[in-house]
């Protein structure tokens, strides 16, 4: 296909919730010990959603400050894309629901599943649909409450995640416009489903007293399984892009991948041979809030400097599925 | 090859101890510091430098020094 527009970024935002858990509190909670925590995975604290905050409100939030900065209005909005595996309910999509929220209606607004990579894969959909000139202004989000599927009583998992949204806009780039997106690998391997999943709720178990006794509605997760695949496959997706636009790996102004764990991102950074202070990270403040994380960063990234107008950035994510993906992008 | 030599390498290079200390006893864990995180990484450095595939179950029988230079001795020759 060939390409009629360019899609571009033209506005973040994010939104985390105020309450803060440290590792300290989670001492509290579990066998757990600070030193453990941050050796492990770099984290030292993450955001909790309160009672009555859901997914949908976090989004909204977002979006507004991503609206303001991409100096659109809200009914310039012609698509929205959310990512999540913690909507507010397990039908209708989230999206929807945002869009009654930011009052706004007549254009298709949908949820992917895709786990951590949630984001990535809703910026590749956006980009097919801003290049083929059917959409103008895409609202794509990466948001989770995910302290409200954890099992607080397994400390492997209990102290990895925080709660967050992450806003986008996607805009069609003019012309003479040096921000775009410039390319994007998705891919999934299906043979690992398992190793990261909430197994009840769906039809496959739907809840009964017993999955809730066995607290079968809370993440699962093998760790040690998806390190190793992590690396791999976010070291492929960075790989495709770059060689695919005859890049060198020293011409990437800032790499951002998913921030699950301070040792993976790490080990994808040494592996990938990029400078160390070209890539960002923000564990340490949020913990991995999945498909949230991406969005974060990048706004906190372009709000605070760091990233500008035209540096060439390059985004890796996995997650559960386990998908993987990367995009490559001016700013 | 010299694939205990190889390992020693790898083993010195990616936990940070002397070779001296990687003897055929040494277990990653308890004698050479490492963490879970640390083993699997260790792992995917065998796989990279021998080329192979080490399959998860197998991956967590392989405790030792000793036991990994004669998985990878029995997977190469």
């Amino acid at each position: 296909m060939s390409i009629k527009y360019y899609a571009k970024i033209s506005g973040t935002g994010m939104y985390v919730p105020d309450k803060v858990l440290t590792n300290f509190d989670l001492e509290k909670i579990v066998d757990t010990t600070d030193e453990w925590i941050r050796t492990r995975t770099g984290m030292s604290e993450r955001h909790i959603a309160s009672k009555d905050q859901a997914v949908s409100d976090l989004a909204y939030e977002a979006t507004l400050k991503a609206i303001e900065a991409a100096r659109i209005r809200n009914k310039d909005i012609d698509m929205i894309i959310v990512a999540t595996v913690s909507s507010d309910h397990a039908f209708p999509s989230t999206a929807c629901i945002l869009q009654q929220k930011l009052g706004i209606r007549g254009f298709p607004a949908f949820d992917i599943s895709a786990g951590c990579t949630g984001w990535i894969y809703a910026a590749n959909i956006a980009k097919q649909y801003i290049e083929a000139g059917i959409a103008k202004n895409i609202l794509i989000i990466g948001v989770e409450v995910l302290t409200k599927i954890i099992n607080w009583k397994d400390r492997g998992t209990c102290v990895l995640f925080g709660d967050g949204a992450g806003a986008t806009i996607i805009s069609r780039a003019g012309e003479r416009d040096i921000s775009r997106f410039i390319d994007s690998e998705l891919s999934a391997d299906g043979t690992h489903y398992d190793l990261l999943i909430q197994k009840a709720g769906g039809s496959r178990m739907p809840a009964t007293k017993e999955t809730l006794e066995e607290n079968l509605h809370t993440i699962y997760m093998e760790g040690n399984k998806i390190f190793k695949n992590a690396i791999r496959s976010m070291y492929s997706a960075c790989d495709i892009v770059l060689k695919r636009n005859n890049l060198d790996v020293h011409s990437i102004d800032w790499l951002i991948t998913h921030q699950a764990n301070m040792r993976i991102i790490q080990a994808l950074g040494k592996k990938l041979k990029i400078d160390n202070k070209k890539v960002i990270v923000n564990i340490e403040k949020y913990a991995n809030t999945s498909a949230a994380t991406i969005p974060i960063a990048l706004d906190e990234a372009v709000r605070n400097g760091k990233i500008r107008h035209g540096d060439l950035v390059l985004l890796a994510s996995f997650g559960a599925g386990l998908t993987s993906g990367s995009l490559l992008f001016r700013m | 090859m010299d694939i205990k030599a190889k390992v020693t390498e790898i083993i010195v290079e990616e936990l940070g101890v002397e070779a001296s200390e990687v003897t055929l006893e040494a277990s990653f864990i308890e004698d050479l510091g490492a963490d879970s995180l640390d083993t699997v990484e260790l792992i995917m450095k065998f796989e990279e430098e021998f080329n192979i595939d080490i399959a998860d179950d197998e991956a967590e029988n392989l405790t030792t020094v000793g036991k990994a230079i004669e998985y990878l001795e029995k997977q190469l020759n």
